[in-house]
């Protein structure tokens, strides 16, 4: 039972601190249209953090619910990877972090439609729909990017430095993941690594970018999935929490 | 199923018609196509709704709404409940409502089996202009005003308007 708490935390909590950065842009989006859809993107992933929190918190029992899960857990019991707290940097860096972020969210959530866990195989039937949005959207931004300006090309170059050693750290199970994984519930994230490049490097090359090489992961950071994060997440929660840190038990 | 349920499940039934979609507020829960289920005994009613898109902030209203209208009818323990299991599609939403949508201005969801395309820069779906019914319009954004709707524009009349997505 802890595992499936742990693991659907896991989940829970990448999708709402991506959420919440991309919330960030919320009436700074580069055109009026592209504003719309980075927090169109944003309202689709608090639905999936909210479906996964409200598990949680009916596994959990007590008195959890999807708010305390939210509102009043510590950076160190977040457990969402270190790819999503990272700053939104220019408009390119969102964009990146987003594909990188949808496409492996896509592989994730096919393999978890077949996932024992009936709930857990629900949510992903459901919210694959939206991450298929996502990642269109995401992959043509790339493109446009990395196939546009000199400018653009040369900002799109730039994030791929910034966040590409974050990237390895999804293919690396935590232990609930593995876990998860030896009882159906999960799957074995490492194996969703090659088809995750291939897709990446696929859209890459279309986009006239090149793929940073394979150092054996050598510079990939970690930590996150196990509450180790950048510096990040704290100024992240800092924001999302204070209302019900100041004013517990407030409702709107 | 015995005759006196199946009378009440009738009633009920027209009692649903009342609640609507607040954000598109001609369609009824009906309509759209995500009461799942309507159980009767004893103790109460229980009625099983399934959520359209994740994050809709619709759906809370629309589950208040629902025990609102039927507690005022004097039901009493009435329970909505949200089922994820199958996914909500465009494709239950019924040709009624289909066709009240259009009379509201926003262009009703294709068949399914037309959206969401992984490739990438694919075609616009051809949608048809709720206005004056042509077909010569363009996505101007896959995002708009509600997660369940698209930005268009009509080449031919000029008017943009929104499409609900099929989904």
């Amino acid at each position: 039972m802890n595992v499936l708490i742990d693991y659907t935390l896991h989940l829970a909590d990448n999708s709402l601190i991506l959420a919440q950065r991309n919330s960030e842009w919320c009436g700074h989006g580069p055109a009026l249209e592209q504003d719309i859809a980075i927090t169109n993107i944003s309202l689709d992933l608090i639905g999936q953090a909210r479906f996964f929190y409200q598990y949680s918190a009916t596994l959990i029992g007590n008195e959890a619910t999807e708010d305390s899960l939210a509102y009043l857990r510590t950076e160190r019991e977040y457990r969402n990877c270190l790819l999503v707290e990272q700053p939104n940097g220019d408009w390119a860096q969102t964009i990146l972090r987003q594909f990188f972020f949808s496409q492996y969210q896509f592989l994730l959530f096919q393999h978890l439609q077949d996932s024992n866990d009936e709930q857990i195989a629900a949510i992903s039937v459901k919210t694959l729909k939206e991450v298929s949005y996502h990642l269109r959207w995401s992959s043509e931004w790339v493109i446009r990017l990395g196939d546009g300006t000199d400018e653009s090309h040369k900002r799109i170059m730039k994030a791929i430095d910034e966040l590409w050693m974050y990237t390895g750290e999804m293919f690396q199970p935590a232990s609930y993941e593995l876990q998860a994984a030896e009882e159906r519930i999960g799957t074995d994230v490492s194996s969703l690594k090659e088809p995750w490049t291939n897709s990446v490097n696929d859209i890459f090359q279309r986009a006239t970018l090149t793929l940073p090489p394979d150092r054996n992961g050598k510079f990939f950071q970690t930590g996150g999935k196990d509450g180790k994060h950048t510096e990040h997440l704290g100024y992240i929660l800092s924001d999302l929490q204070y209302m019900q840190r100041t004013y517990p038990g407030n409702e709107w | 199923m015995n005759t006196s349920t199946e009378i009440s499940e009738k009633k009920i039934r027209s009692l649903l018609e009342e609640v609507k979609d607040p954000e598109v507020p001609v369609l009824s829960v009906l309509d759209l196509g995500i009461v799942r289920e309507i159980n009767l005994n004893e103790d109460g009613i229980e009625i099983k709704i399934t959520p359209t898109f994740s994050a809709c902030p619709a759906m809370d209203v629309i589950r208040i709404n629902i025990e609102m209208v039927l507690t005022s009818h004097g039901y009493k323990n009435v329970k909505v409940v949200q089922v994820l299991s199958p996914a909500w599609t465009t494709d239950w939403m019924s040709e009624e409502g289909k066709r009240k949508l259009k009379e509201y201005g926003i262009a009703p969801p294709n068949p399914k089996q037309q959206v969401c395309h992984q490739e990438l820069f694919v075609q616009d779906e051809a949608v048809q202009c709720p206005r004056c019914d042509s077909y010569h319009t363009h996505r101007v954004s896959e995002f708009g005003s509600t997660p369940c709707k698209a930005l268009y524009v009509c080449d031919n009349c000029k008017e943009p308007f929104e499409y609900f997505k099929s989904h």
